[in-house]
């Protein structure tokens, strides 16, 4: 049965949960678990980019979105200084978000190279 | 322009070429390659040769060029943008032999997405430059990821005005469209599109996918808000410098990408021809091998979809010789490496509808993912991504090309009544939940004046600062989905109210997170998974089921042969005709003899030119009776052929000349001794004859009589597509006059009763 981030079960997902004032951000967020099912789906049919995605993306469902303009913004081009980027690596990697994490480590090493850290 | 200069310094000038300047292709830029500045599309001396090498499972060499070399974008296709598994196997073969199991219908999808995300981009591009234009159809046909095609539309208007988003919103749905996409003239008035279009895609269908092209961030933002569900404008560049003067590097998108599926958010990627030369960094590169770059990024990023064929740069593209084809090899590119392919075909690429028709024409034939990455379906000055290549005032062409070809565009032919309920319904619902929310007020003649307007031109201006107060107040409150989804509750539209907690429902669930997906009108998901693209060759593949068939093949002007019969069988005032016994010869030498068709005046009391059977028939016996003869009516009812009947009336008439006239307006002049087929004079244009004409055929038919000299009377020429217009009440008439007629019954004498 699919759950909401917050747990709350899909059928418990309602208009009247909508009028009723129940339904809080997290009651329409997708869970991690999906995500990792649908990486699965992905996966088996071949596709392990999309899949990495959708593990990366269960991942980061641990972010608040404030979290996750944050670090999309260090990441664009010259945003960031290295050690401001190894701080983004350290604290995804804190969070459970290892894929994440690697992601950002690549890209410290190819924006030193290539000039595009602050 | 040619020609030795005259004494006045002119030069002369030809009549034709003068009109082919003034053609409206010739609005279109052209230019010639320049390989240095990227002015070119299919290939490049710059292009490098395709090499892969691989040291210890590292790629250490890529298109030629070392690691140590290597910019952001080759690092991060070094690291994932080559599947290494099968990448000595698929480097092994050669370009033709890729571009043969695109054709060969016995090598299936699945196989060549296996090779092609083993090549890199220069091998890529190198395959599908090898094809022929008929040879990209068959291979659009085969590759595509989604069995069942689909289309988008674009919903914009000059106002921001929020309940014509909706009311357009529900009109593309209606239509068929399953993803829109909306855009802004002001940035800041984006929360209040987006809330909209969201209310106003649910109102004719439920399911519709959603999106607001912005800004990364803020984009970004009003998907988590559940506002959108889905995101296209991620753009992805070729060469690194305009990737990161585009604000964003491969490993910024590959991040933006997992936030948006860590939302449960649909995304995908755009790129296209020509951006990198308008950057003026295209390094030397063709357009089609920078767009490999682009495409084999796409798929290492992992977004399930790519939205190219030149877009916006199609314009440069179309300047350069092999343009279109270029932009349908991006397409295909996408396709190779089982990526969802949304097609181009959404900026106005030409002045001339000849070729921005020719344009669409190899997407439209295979299918694809969605044909338009952006159909306007708003007219063309409403657009605020600029006219799309097709428009809403194009929406019947594309409809009626769907019909003649058999081919499943995505659209459907809508009910007149049935839109503007849907368009009142959705903009009453946005209104309702903005007033609800606290957000806005209009009233009751606003929406009226939305529900029939053509465009926001038909509307009276919108003070902006409305729109603009509107949407800080969905930001800063913040409004997500939900509250939408209970503002319509509470107004009484329950059933967008399920529609739009079904999209919330969609972003819990994540099954339109695989590759190509969108919702049916069920809400089931057609994806990659769920609805594989099986084409094997004639047979196989996506078909029409029957229902979809008649669907495509009713549009609205379509007429039945009994619609025809109401229409040119309407009654005539004043005149009766009476059958008075069997026609005998007659005797007098001043007789003209009229011969009427089977139906005239019965089945059939309309010509044509819109002129009545009385109307013709009495302004022919007023030009017999101008020149001192006498007419005399005759219905012959054993022939439809507008000769016989001539030539049936001149043999029963006492001059030997008789005049044949068929009930839709074709009118001869024949004479008793000539073959059937050799008549004297033949206006045959039916629908532009003239009663004047009429008339000079009466009197001409005297003049025969007499001897006299004719008047002068020819088919009137014109360029209007008469054929067109006529040939299909032509053939209603002609049938009609068939079961008319009577083999072997004889002609009759027919009474004008006043």
């Amino acid at each position: 049965m699919t759950r909401a981030f917050s747990g709350r079960p899909l059928a418990d997902v309602t208009v009247e949960a909508a009028v009723a004032g129940e339904l809080r951000a997290d009651d329409v967020r997708i869970h991690p678990d999906t995500l990792r099912e649908q990486a699965e789906v992905a996966a088996a049919a071949g596709d392990e980019r999309l899949a990495a995605n959708l593990r990366r993306a269960a991942e980061l469902t641990a972010l608040g979105d404030d979290d996750l303009l944050r670090i999309y913004g260090a990441l664009r081009p010259g945003r960031a200084t290295e050690e401001e980027l190894a701080a983004v690596r350290d604290e995804l990697a804190e969070r459970g978000a290892t894929q994440c994490a690697a992601l950002v480590e690549e890209a410290i090493a190819s924006y030193r190279r290539r000039g595009l850290t602050r | 322009m040619g020609g030795e200069p005259r004494n006045d310094g002119s030069r002369a000038r030809s009549g034709r070429f003068a009109a082919l300047d003034a053609a409206a292709v010739n609005q279109d830029g052209f230019l010639r390659e320049e390989h240095a500045a990227g002015l070119v599309t299919m290939s490049s001396p710059a292009d490098p040769e395709p090499s892969l090498r691989v040291e210890d499972g590292v790629v250490v060499e890529l298109d030629g060029r070392p690691a140590a070399e290597f910019d952001v974008i080759d690092e991060f296709l070094a690291a994932h943008g080559i599947d290494l598994a099968v990448a000595a196997e698929a480097m092994a073969l050669e370009p033709v032999q890729i571009a043969r199991m695109l054709v060969d219908i016995n090598v299936p999808r699945e196989e060549v997405v296996r090779i092609a995300r083993g090549l890199t981009p220069a091998a890529l591009a190198r395959a599908v430059a090898l094809l022929r234009p008929a040879e990209t159809v068959l291979a659009l046909t085969k590759m595509r990821a989604r069995r069942t095609p689909s289309n988008q539309a674009h919903v914009t208007n000059r106002l921001d005005d929020p309940l014509l988003i909706a009311a357009d919103a529900a009109t593309a749905v209606a239509f068929g469209f399953r993803e829109l996409e909306t855009t802004v003239p002001v940035l800041g008035d984006a929360p209040c599109n987006a809330l909209a279009m969201l209310v106003g895609s649910q109102v004719a269908a439920a399911g519709a996918l959603t999106q607001c092209s912005i800004e990364e961030s803020q984009e970004l933002l009003l998907g988590l808000r559940g506002l959108t569900t889905y995101a296209e404008t991620i753009s992805l560049y070729g060469t690194e410098q305009v990737f990161v003067d585009g604000d964003d590097t491969p490993f910024s998108k590959a991040f933006l990408a997992s936030a948006y599926a860590s939302r449960g958010l649909k995304l995908r990627v755009t790129s296209g021809a020509g951006a990198e030369v308008l950057m003026g960094a295209a390094e030397g590169c063709s357009m089609l091998y920078l767009e490999a770059r682009c495409v084999k990024l796409a798929w290492a990023i992992g977004a399930q979809g790519v939205q190219n064929g030149a877009i916006e740069g199609i314009n440069i593209a179309g300047a350069l010789p092999r343009g279109m084809a270029e932009a349908v090899a991006e397409n295909l590119m996408v396709m190779m490496c089982g990526l969802e392919s949304c097609s181009g075909n959404d900026t106005l690429m030409s002045q001339s509808d000849v070729r921005r028709t020719a344009h669409v024409m190899p997407i439209f034939l295979a299918g694809s993912d969605f044909l338009f990455s952006g159909f306007g379906s708003v007219t063309a000055y409403d657009n605020m991504f600029g006219p799309s290549n097709f428009n809403g005032d194009d929406l019947d062409d594309y409809l009626v090309l769907q019909r003649d070809w058999g081919v499943d565009g995505g659209l459907r032919p809508v009910d007149e009544p049935e839109l503007l309920d849907l368009r009142r319904r959705a903009a009453t619902a946005v209104r309702d939940v903005l007033h609800h929310l606290g957000l806005a007020s209009f009233d009751d003649a606003r929406i009226e004046a939305v529900v029939g307007a053509h465009g926001s031109k038909d509307l009276e201006d919108l003070d902006p600062q409305i729109v603009v107060d509107a949407a800080q107040g969905i930001v800063e409150r913040p409004v997500t989905a939900v509250e939408v989804v209970a503002a319509l509750a509470a107004t009484g539209h329950a059933a967008e109210a399920e529609r739009v907690m079904a999209m919330l429902h969609q972003r819990l669930l994540g099954t339109y997170l695989q590759t190509a997906a969108v919702l049916d009108e069920e809400m089931n998901v057609l994806s990659a998974r769920t609805d594989p693209n099986d084409y094997r060759g004639p047979g196989t593949g996506y078909q029409l089921a029957p229902a979809r068939q008649a669907e495509i093949d009713g549009i609205r002007q379509a007429r039945t042969r009994a619609d025809l019969l109401g229409e040119f069988g309407r009654p005539l005032a004043g005149v009766e005709f009476r059958e008075r016994g069997e026609a005998q010869p007659a005797a007098d030498p001043r007789e003209v003899a009229i011969g009427v068709s089977p139906s005239f005046a019965a089945e059939i009391n309309w010509t044509l030119s819109g002129q009545s059977v009385w109307e013709a028939l009495r302004q022919i016996l007023a030009g017999i009776e101008e020149e001192e003869c006498v007419g005399r009516v005759i219905k012959v009812r054993h022939t439809i052929d507008v000769g016989l009947i001539g030539l049936t009336a001149a043999r029963l008439s006492g001059s030997g000349i008789g005049v044949g006239l068929q009930a839709k307006g074709t009118v001869l002049i024949h004479r008793r001794d000539l073959p059937p087929l050799a008549n004297l004079e033949l206006l045959s244009v039916a629908p532009v004859i003239t009663a004047e004409m009429y008339r000079t055929v009466g009197q001409n038919a005297a003049r025969h009589v007499k001897g006299a000299p004719l008047k002068p009377l020819r088919n009137p020429y014109t360029e209007e597509t008469i054929g067109a217009r006529y040939h299909a009440s032509t053939v209603g008439l002609v049938a009609i006059e068939r079961a008319a007629s009577r083999p072997g019954a004889a002609p009759v004498d027919l009474e004008v009763v006043r």
